[in-house]
């Protein structure tokens, strides 16, 4: 690692203020993605700033039709939280699949959505559940928010504060692990919202990031069912290869994640 | 057996230092005015280094000293070497190109290093070595064996000819053509050992310390083996000569044969040590390892079996192709061929066998000695040949390998072995009983219905430890001999400490050595201390490889048990007034036998030192010394059942049960025992399912970290149900045969075997990920 | 440079580190606290296994800037003096390691696992848990074991308390 300048914000104002003193600064939640990478030198900040302390920035709040997960709560304190696992099942299941144990202690909703890993599991649910994202400075939809492999709509010293999902009628999460990094190999986040409409939304499969899978929603629109997905293909076209997953590969587990997330949204 | 003797599952000594955080590995260790050294290396997989410039890397702060290739190469520190000399089948001497400490000159594999950093902090020799400017030009690579022997392909070193070592046979090949002229039926295959990396947990690490007053040096290292590491880094790397050089080994990290070696790492730390006159320390990072500890395993084989009519095997034929990487590493000569080829007649009674190994360069990190060492490229040959052979032939797995069975011993190989001993029927029927092998159909159809495919698949292994003698070992090329020598030293007070060239590194050594001790003298192992890895402690050893420590290490402690054995038996006799014949040794006692006199071990080795009373002519003092030379290898031997699910909509594995049963001989601690056989399956499976190091067309290692090679985790691997059968080792005083490989040896193949009959489609490699599995499923 | 002030094993202790360095570092290198390992780079092994204000996390994945503050307990703070925590004694007991190395950081998180589902723990959640620690020795059947029984100790001192 690079020598670099650490800041503990007491405010998201705070934050913003150090984040424009900095050369080249970045925000540090939980740190399991900038650390590492940082630790690879494959990032130099000048200055990191710690948002992972702020009071307002840790806290779970279910209200009407939504749950707002503040921007760097962790990812155990949302897979515990009897009140996702109440509101949206699936959301809470997502969280602790996410890394490993002492991973989900420190990774922060907000750090993996900044990120925009292409195989993180968050944004599989974001998209789906049609979220939106709350910054210091503004409102950003889903479809909005990702803008392809690690890159988002955020711009300099912009800090994400909360996310907030509606409440599904129906939601469901199932992954294929990749077996070493244990991010997602593919996986697929099933919706049917409360106005009716069916949301389906693929990790780790594109070559754009999380994508929304139209096939898998036509056919669930026809017949919320896991046989419903039996007649429909995938295309390869543009998915990713590695030696981990050819791209049929991963068309197939886009179709087999999505019957299995039916399968568990219920 | 006494409570903490032979036999018993004793909880090891050792583990109150590692379970309270107190273990002492290299990098836990700081010497005053300590320096850090860090590497620059190649990203490259084939250059020339045209230039390297450290001007700015001088004048960061902290540093001390940049030292590159071509000033180790002038200060005459000698090239690596590789220990045992093969030749090919015309006789010709293998060809070796030169491997520099350092490439003064052309680089040959990613991550090799041209030049060492040494500065005041890690972090600061990191921040420098960035500064250091090495100009390359870049030279095609050859990145595996295919591209290696095509026609054309770049050269790696002036002296290998179209990249080959050697090109060498075993066996009879009029013999073997003439058994497939006769055959009933013939059943090829051809399959891919993959490569792995070993990653013990601990990477790499050395201290050394060069004192200008004395001319001494000391290296603190990872070593499996640190006599052997003085050894060659005196008479081959001209360090310095053995008096001067002090290796010592703490505790170790695990090794599984990654850490036998004598790296670049270490002779730069020594050479450096001198050159900046303080300490050194190098500690590997993760990243390091993967690019510079030898891989393991990388084959690539043909394999033909005739059978008659009654399906009895009349010959076996097989052409391997083995990768070497870009140097010879130590020990790595002799993988493919004598600890490879001499396994290939299995359990079985085959009267004819040809093998074929060329072994060649390719611009990849050297491959050397990995858990198993050619043992389980054999072993998995054999038994997925076996299946092969059982599908095709359409008869029971098990029952083919029984009709096929050597049961009577002493039996010679046409491949050099001869075994000594073993059971293969009774391991068979032990594994096949576990798992309940009759019931299976039954489960394969209840798995059909739930829309799982399960299958089922035998490994029958067996392997050759110990490798011995030294004078055998000598006449096939090996340039050190493999026995073993322990010194006992019996205290004045009684306390014992058992000094044995044996290392350990996860073995138990200081808790299964203490045993042997407690069985013969009835002392407590509170009482005894095991002293190794010290070269100024412990006189000379060959080290801990290929499952050699008890059977070898164990031996020389029982012969050098045997000598104290027999002089404090006189100082007894002596002091009770008796004759040397009446005295018995009994809890820790010296008996007349028939009486009730006796002397305790203390009163006597006490006696033994104030010479007071001695036997007359006899000196004064207990302490003994023993090498061991064995006569033959050991032969363990096994039978592995592995039972699982395949999920056909993502190709994903899952273990239903794996048995094993192995016969090591008599067990000295069966807990470790065990644990060594859970370790060993767990890499096994780690092959057939999880693990392989993938170069891409420029032999970039696109597996370089633990993101993209998987290693084998808690939920990848199922408990196993572990059973004994027991033949003795004829060929040592304790009938053991060792244990700590066959693990890796028998379980790939048992897990490919059942997948393969999972799926119904025989054409599936290792590791075989859910992709390759869902591939071989659906085409 | 700053001074990071921290309470490691219930002593408070007061450290000037550079900025970049990793909680792991401050422990190993300034507190010669060498307990805790390091076996990768990229936040994987787990071999760094602290507890920070009472959760398992990887100590090469945390600067020590964010750690300014916290309880951190290490392998050396688990045992209470000479007596073994009942986790420490089930490794020994049931052969949970071979090498030591991972070990530290197995015994941090395995305390940790016990602690989130008390006695509830099967064979299947315990292999789910210990997905962040990797060992080379075992085969893990032993450490599962060792997981378990300690479940029961823990559970047994606990009713004790």
């Amino acid at each position: 690692m690079y020598e670099t300048n650490y800041h503990r914000a007491s405010s998201v104002d705070d934050a913003v203020a150090q984040f424009g003193k900095g050369k080249e600064a970045k925000f540090l939640a939980g740190g399991q993605t900038l650390l590492p990478v940082m630790k690879q030198r494959l990032a130099a900040p000048s200055d990191v700033i710690d948002v992972a302390k702020i009071k307002d920035m840790v806290g779970i709040d279910v209200s009407g039709d939504t749950v707002t997960i503040k921007g760097a709560t962790t990812h155990y304190d949302v897979a515990q939280s009897d009140a996702v696992q109440k509101a949206i099942p699936a959301l809470a299941h997502l969280a602790s699949m996410i890394g490993d144990p002492a991973v989900r202690y420190r990774g922060t909703i907000g750090g993996s959505l900044a990120n925009n890993d292409p195989a993180a599991d968050y944004p599989a649910a974001v998209l789906a559940l049609g979220a939106t994202i709350k910054t210091n400075k503004r409102s950003l939809a889903a479809e909005d928010f990702f803008k392809g492999l690690f890159t988002t709509a955020l711009e300099d010293g912009e800090i994400i504060t909360a996310v907030t999902f509606p409440i599904p009628v129906k939601a469901g999460y199932a992954k294929m692990r990749h077996p070493a990094s244990r991010f997602a190999l593919t996986g697929v986040f099933v919706v049917k919202t409360k106005a009716g409409d069916i949301r389906v939304a693929a990790t780790g499969a594109s070559q754009s990031g999380v994508i929304r899978v139209p096939a898998i929603e036509q056919a669930l629109k026809a017949n919320w069912s896991a046989s419903a997905l039996d007649s429909v293909t995938i295309s390869a076209s543009g998915l990713l290869a590695d030696i981990h997953g050819s791209s049929d590969y991963r068309a197939n587990l886009v179709k087999v994640m999505g019957q299995r997330a039916v399968t568990a949204a219920g | 057996m006494g409570v903490e003797g032979i036999g018993a599952s004793v909880v090891r000594k050792e583990d109150r230092r590692f379970i309270t955080g107190k273990g002492r590995y290299v990098d836990d260790i700081k010497m005053l005015g300590m320096t850090y050294a860090h590497f620059v290396r190649s990203p490259h997989a084939h250059a020339k280094v045209k230039g390297i410039d450290s001007t700015e890397a001088m004048k960061m702060p902290g540093v001390i000293a940049v030292l590159t290739g071509q000033q180790i190469v002038d200060d005459k520190v000698g090239n690596l070497i590789c220990g045992w000399a093969i030749s090919s089948k015309d006789g010709s001497p293998m060809k070796m190109g030169a491997w520099p400490a350092m490439a003064p000159e052309t680089v040959r594999f990613v991550g090799q290093a041209v030049a060492v950093v040494i500065a005041e902090t890690k972090n600061l020799a990191k921040d420098a070595a960035e500064a250091v400017v090495v100009t390359y030009e870049e030279l095609p690579a050859v990145p595996d064996i295919k591209a290696a022997i095509k026609p054309g392909a770049a050269q790696l070193h002036p002296e290998a000819p179209g990249n080959v070592v050697y090109d060498w046979h075993i066996g009879d090949e009029a013999a073997v053509k003439d058994a497939f002229s006769k055959a009933a039926n013939v059943v090829t295959l051809e399959l891919t050992n993959n490569r792995l990396v070993p990653n013990a947990m601990e990477p790499r690490a050395a201290i050394a310390h060069y004192e200008a007053a004395e001319e001494h040096y000391t290296l603190y290292t990872t070593s499996q083996n640190p006599h052997v590491a003085r050894l060659v880094l005196s008479a081959f790397y001209n360090i310095a000569p053995e008096n001067k050089l002090r290796v010592i080994a703490p505790d170790v990290g695990g090794g599984f044969g990654s850490k036998i070696y004598v790296y670049p790492e270490e002779m730069v730390a020594l050479w450096a040590s001198k050159k900046v006159d303080r300490p050194v320390k190098w500690t590997g990072d993760r990243s390091e390892a993967f690019l510079t500890d030898a891989h393991g395993r990388d084959h690539v084989s043909k394999a033909e079996m005739a059978f008659d009519k009654d399906n009895k095997i009349l010959g076996l034929r097989v052409k391997t192709h083995a990768n070497f990487g870009a140097y010879m590493s130590l020990f790595s000569s002799a993988v493919p061929t004598y600890l490879y080829a001499t396994l290939l007649s299995g359990q079985y009674i085959i009267p004819a066998i040809y093998a074929e190994v060329m072994g060649v360069y390719t611009n990849t990190t050297p491959v050397d000695a990995y858990r198993g060492a050619g043992r389980p490229e054999a072993s998995y040959l054999i038994e997925r040949m076996m299946e092969t052979a059982a599908r095709q032939l359409k008869v029971d797995p098990a029952e083919l390998r029984r009709r096929n069975f050597i049961t009577q011993f002493p039996y010679q190989t046409p491949v050099i072995m001869a075994y000594d001993v073993g059971d293969f029927n009774a391991s068979i029927d032990s594994a096949m009983k576990a798992i309940d092998y009759a019931g299976f159909p039954a489960r394969k159809a209840k798995a059909k219905a739930d829309g799982k495919l399960r299958g089922i698949g035998l490994s029958c292994y067996i392997e050759a430890c110990g490798i011995a003698p030294s004078k055998a070992v000598g006449s096939l090329g090996a340039g050190v001999g493999l026995w073993e020598s322990a010194e006992i030293r019996v205290n004045p007070v009684g306390t014992i400490e058992v000094l044995t060239g044996s290392h350990s590194h996860g073995q138990g050594h200081e808790t299964t050595f203490c045993q042997i001790i407690a069985e013969r003298l009835g002392v407590p192992i509170s009482q005894v201390s095991i002293v190794h890895g010290d070269t100024d402690k412990v006189q000379f050893g060959m080290g801990t490889y290929g499952s050699r420590s008890l059977a070898v290490g164990g031996t020389a402690i029982v012969k050098a048990m045997e000598k104290v054995e027999a002089k404090a038996k006189k100082i007894a006799a002596h002091a009770l007034e008796a004759s040397e014949s009446d005295i018995v040794i009994e809890n820790g006692e010296f008996k007349v036998t028939g009486t009730d006199k006796s002397i305790a071990l203390p009163m006597v080795a006490l006696a033994a030192y104030t010479a007071h009373n001695l036997p007359d002519g006899m000196e004064p003092g207990l302490k003994e010394t023993a090498f061991y030379d064995p006569t033959n290898f050991t032969f363990p031997a096994g039978a592995y059942i592995c039972e699982l699910e395949v999920d056909p909509g993502t190709g994903k594995t899952t273990f239903v049960n794996f048995v094993a049963a192995d016969d090591f001989g008599r067990l000295i601690n069966p807990m470790i025992v065990e644990g060594q056989v859970h370790g060993g399956l767990a890499q096994g499976i780690g092959q057939a399912l999880l693990e392989g190091a993938v170069y891409d067309e420029n032999a970039q290692l696109v597996t370089a970290s633990f993101m993209d090679y998987t290693m084998p985790r808690a939920d990848d691997l199922p408990s196993f149900k572990l059973s004994h059968t027991t033949t003795l080792c004829p060929g040592n005083p304790l009938g053991v045969k060792g244990c700590g490989e066959a693990g890796a040896i028998g379980a790939s193949a048992a897990v490919i075997n059942a997948i393969t009959d999972a799926i119904g489609n025989n054409k599936l490699e290792m590791p075989a990920t859910p992709d390759r599995v869902w591939h071989a499923i659906h085409g | 440079m700053s001074t990071v002030k921290l309470t490691v094993n219930g002593r408070a202790v007061s450290v000037d580190v550079e900025d970049r360095t990793l909680l792991v570092h401050l422990l190993r290198e300034n507190l010669n606290l060498t307990g805790t390992h390091v076996g990768c780079d990229t936040s994987q092994c787990g071999a760094c296994v602290v507890h920070v204000d009472g959760r398992a996390v990887k100590s090469c994945t945390m600067l020590a800037g964010q750690a300014a503050g916290s309880n951190v307990t290490t392998i050396e703070g688990l045992a209470k003096g000479d007596e073994l925590h009942p986790m420490q004694a089930a490794f020994r007991d049931n052969h949970g390691l071979q090498c030591g190395y991972c070990t530290p950081g197995m015994i941090m998180s395995a305390v940790d696992i016990v602690h989130r589902h008390g006695g509830n723990l099967d064979e299947e959640t315990v292999r789910h848990e210990l997905e962040g620690n990797i060992c080379r020795c075992t085969g893990y059947h032993n450490i599962v074991k060792s997981v378990l029984d300690a479940a029961g100790r823990m559970k047994v001192a606990q009713a004790a308390e």
